[in-house]
């Protein structure tokens, strides 16, 4: 008995009055919390095991069931919270690197938050976005920096290969290992059906999701997991991974005991062996060794594809930005110290990298610099939560956006950030076909569809009330932005006025 | 056999040509162009001159031969067919490829075979008949890299760091490999009669491209490296 098994940090509190002792609660549970007492008949629950993903809570039919944060709490410290104890405790048990999963939790700021979007009033009357048609639609890809003509004097109309998304929103990679093969499901399904794009992430692509295809970006990163020719020529646009917004400047290990079944032939690699995906690019120590692995991929898929290079927002982000517009990279991916993941290390995850927000707003400052702004388009993510999120990224210069969290929270994800333990009760960060099948891929599916309708209908009401009637004439607007509560230096670079100015 | 001047011609547009071309390929005076036959399959491609980096990226079942040196990165992600290099060869050969093989005569730079993997039936073999640079096999995770130490000189075998992070396939080297470190994770034995017999295959064919013996190449003690764990990492981690 270790001294860290004293303090569970949930507490099931079952109603017993209501509890009819039906046992879905046990059934639920893949961290076998509940358990029936044959003697007492009544049902029991370990909550040192319980990880608060409220499956129980909104499966019991009765609602018998509450977890709460446990009210035995250490000794309040303000310097020493329960939290790092704890984390010195698991620690001191095992001589491990601390992991966790999804986003960064802690309490720093969300510059979203402090942002707010203008509206018109009088004077260039707003848009009713019920009655007037409103152009949510864009393209990614480089842009042409001058009109050229053909010899014979006519327009060279031929353009650089581009995305074309009805909304400027994707769902942001998300390997088949990582996530279930409903969960995949789910999200090329809904990609299809909205004209948007999901992406494979680093684990290759399941035959059976060949046929999204025209509506799948595919990832190339540091293992080259599942690359080959079909899986090149599969997607529509090719990704380059070079970092993560969750871990940046760091690899990946999917466990052995991941690689399983269809996850191995995805991957292209033997059941039970370690996936590793090194820090580094072995073959990348340069822009120009980037350049290398852009026109690699444009030749095997024959300039047919725009290569995305996807980075995390770390200190040197804009000068690392237009490393990246010159290595003739057709989109760039930022993620921000917020973006999820399966798994990372603790201290990484929570504590390397910068927000989206300023990273976004001096890349795009940087590249409009240096005049070559249109020679890439930027997505960012990481983490962007909602369609006011959307709209404030575009006007401070993206062209679209990253989400995964919003994406698997739609799909039933209740963010308890456990997915590396791989026994995720809502079937979505799990490979264990009982848990897998929880999720439908047809509800999936619809759920994603829905969530982006929405954000869609609330664009157009943002932008609608700004009097504006496209994304395009949003992008990089940041007129329309003012900041509450920041420095002079915080404005400084995001390119905003302090509200009331 | 259709030839291709290849004498100042972008890549670009010498991919274009060699993509229109089928069966057997000759390209003449190649002077560092790189991605040459990327993605390809189903050609004989014969390539006098130095190509560039990136040679045969992706390689989907096409032979490239190479009379002469080949640049940095050649056989990247290669999924299946053949290399062969009449010369020394630049660093990360075969990076992370899955099958197919390649075949040097003279010697590799650093980080040979890199993260080379094994899937199903697919197993690559890189064969390298001089000696490496440092890191070689470093992530190894599958396949075979033979080096055979056929080169003159007092540098050792293969340098530093060989199998550095190696959880999977096997390293053969033509060496007692007293002089090397090998990293903790992985065992390196000398090899038997039985380790030899199973690469025998790879050696006649060695043998049979650049005009060497066989049973003169295998009369000589080898060191097979093979890694402790497929799971390096397992106990890397705990939960929070």
């Amino acid at each position: 008995m270790g001294v860290n098994d004293m303090i569970s940090t949930f507490e099931v509190v079952r109603n017993e009055q209501r509890c009819i002792q039906c046992r879905v609660c046990e059934t639920q549970c893949a961290n076998l919390v509940h358990y029936y007492h044959p003697d007492t008949g009544l049902m029991m629950s370990d909550e040192s095991k319980c990880v608060n993903c409220q499956r129980c809570v909104a499966l019991c039919p009765t609602r018998a069931l509450k977890i709460m944060k446990n009210r035995c709490r250490m000794r309040e410290n303000a310097n020493w919270s329960q939290d790092t104890i704890l984390e010195i405790y698991k620690q001191a048990d095992s001589g491990a690197v601390l992991l966790s999963s999804m986003g960064n939790p802690n309490p720093l700021p969300v510059y979203w938050d402090r942002i707010l979007i203008n509206a018109s009033q009088v004077t260039n009357p707003p848009i009713d976005p019920l009655r007037e048609p409103m152009e949510t639609r864009v393209y990614l890809g480089r842009k042409p920096e001058q009109i050229s003509r053909k010899e014979d004097g006519s327009l060279d109309t031929k353009l650089a290969p581009q995305l074309q998304l009805s909304l400027p929103v994707m769902f942001s990679a998300m390997s088949y290992g990582s996530i279930s093969y409903n969960a995949h499901a789910s999200l090329a399904r809904a990609a299809t059906e909205l004209g948007i794009y999901y992406n494979t992430g680093e684990g290759g692509l399941h035959q059976d999701f060949y046929r999204y295809g025209a509506h799948t970006i595919i990832q190339v990163a540091s293992g080259r997991f599942g690359v080959h020719k079909d899986y090149l020529e599969a997607g529509a646009a090719v990704e380059i991974k070079m970092g993560q917004g969750a871990k940046p400047g760091i690899g990946g290990h999917l466990p052995g005991t991941k690689i399983v079944g269809d996850v191995s032939r995805t991957r292209m690699i033997p059941e039970g062996t370690d996936a590793i995906s090194p820090a580094p690019h072995h073959d990348i120590y340069s822009i120009e060794d980037l350049r290398q692995l852009v026109y690699s991929l444009k030749e095997a898929t024959e300039y047919k594809k725009p290569i995305i290079v996807k980075v995390a927002a770390v200190h040197n982000i804009a000068a690392i930005a237009s490393g990246i517009a010159r290595s003739g990279a057709d989109i760039i991916a930022i993620d921000g110290f917020r973006g999820g993941t399966g798994a990372a290390p603790t201290r990484i995850r929570d504590n390397v990298g910068i927000p989206i927000e300023l990273a976004l707003a001096a890349v795009d400052t940087r590249l409009r610099e240096e005049g070559i702004r249109n020679r890439v388009s930027l997505v960012v993510g990481g983490s962007i939560r909602s369609a006011s999120d959307v709209v404030k990224a575009i006007a401070l210069g993206a062209d679209a956006c990253y989400v995964a969290t919003a994406a698997v929270l739609a799909l039933g994800c209740h963010l308890c950030r456990t997915c590396q333990t791989g026994k995720c009760n809502w079937g979505i960060a799990t490979q264990r076909p009982d848990l897998v099948k929880r999720l439908n891929p047809d509800v999936g599916s619809e759920r994603l569809v829905n969530l982006m309708n929405a954000w869609k209908h609330e664009i157009k009401e943002l932008l609608g009330g700004m009097g504006i009637n496209s994304i395009e004439a949003l992008r990089g607007n940041r007129l329309m932005l003012r900041g509450v509560g920041m420095t002079e230096k915080e404005l400084e670079i995001l390119g905003i006025a302090h509200a009331g100015e | 056999m259709k030839r291709i001047n290849a004498d100042q011609v972008h890549f670009r547009d010498l991919n274009e040509q060699l993509r229109n071309s089928n069966g057997e390929v000759e390209l003449r005076n190649v002077c560092g162009q790189r991605f040459i036959a990327a993605g390809f399959s189903r050609r004989n491609i014969d390539i006098h001159g130095v190509p560039g980096n990136a040679l045969g990226a992706y390689l989907d079942g096409a032979t490239i031969t190479v009379h002469g040196n080949a640049q940095d990165a050649v056989g990247d992600t290669m999924n299946e067919g053949e290399i062969i290099v009449h010369g020394n060869i630049g660093d990360a050969t075969g990076y992370a490829m899955r099958g197919g093989k390649i075949y040097v005569k003279g010697n590799a730079g650093y980080r040979a075979g890199i993260h080379m993997k094994a899937y199903a039936e697919k197993y690559p073999v890189l064969l390298i008949g001089g000696r490496t640079g440092s890191f070689l096999g470093e992530y190894q995770a599958g396949g075979l890299i033979i080096v055979l130490g056929l080169y003159e000189g007092q540098e050792p075998i293969v340098g530093n760091f060989p199998g550095t992070g190696m959880h999977g396939g096997k390293m053969l080297i033509r060496s007692t490999c007293e002089d090397i470190r090998f990293p903790g994770q992985v065992t390196a034995q000398s090899a038997t009669k039985e380790d030899l017999e199973q690469v025998r295959a790879h050696i006649e064919r060695f043998c049979e491209l650049f005009g060497y013996n066989v049973e003169e190449i295998l009369d000589a003690p080898f060191t097979v490296v093979t890694p402790d764990s497929k799971n390096p990492y397992k106990q890397m981690y705990v939960q929070n």
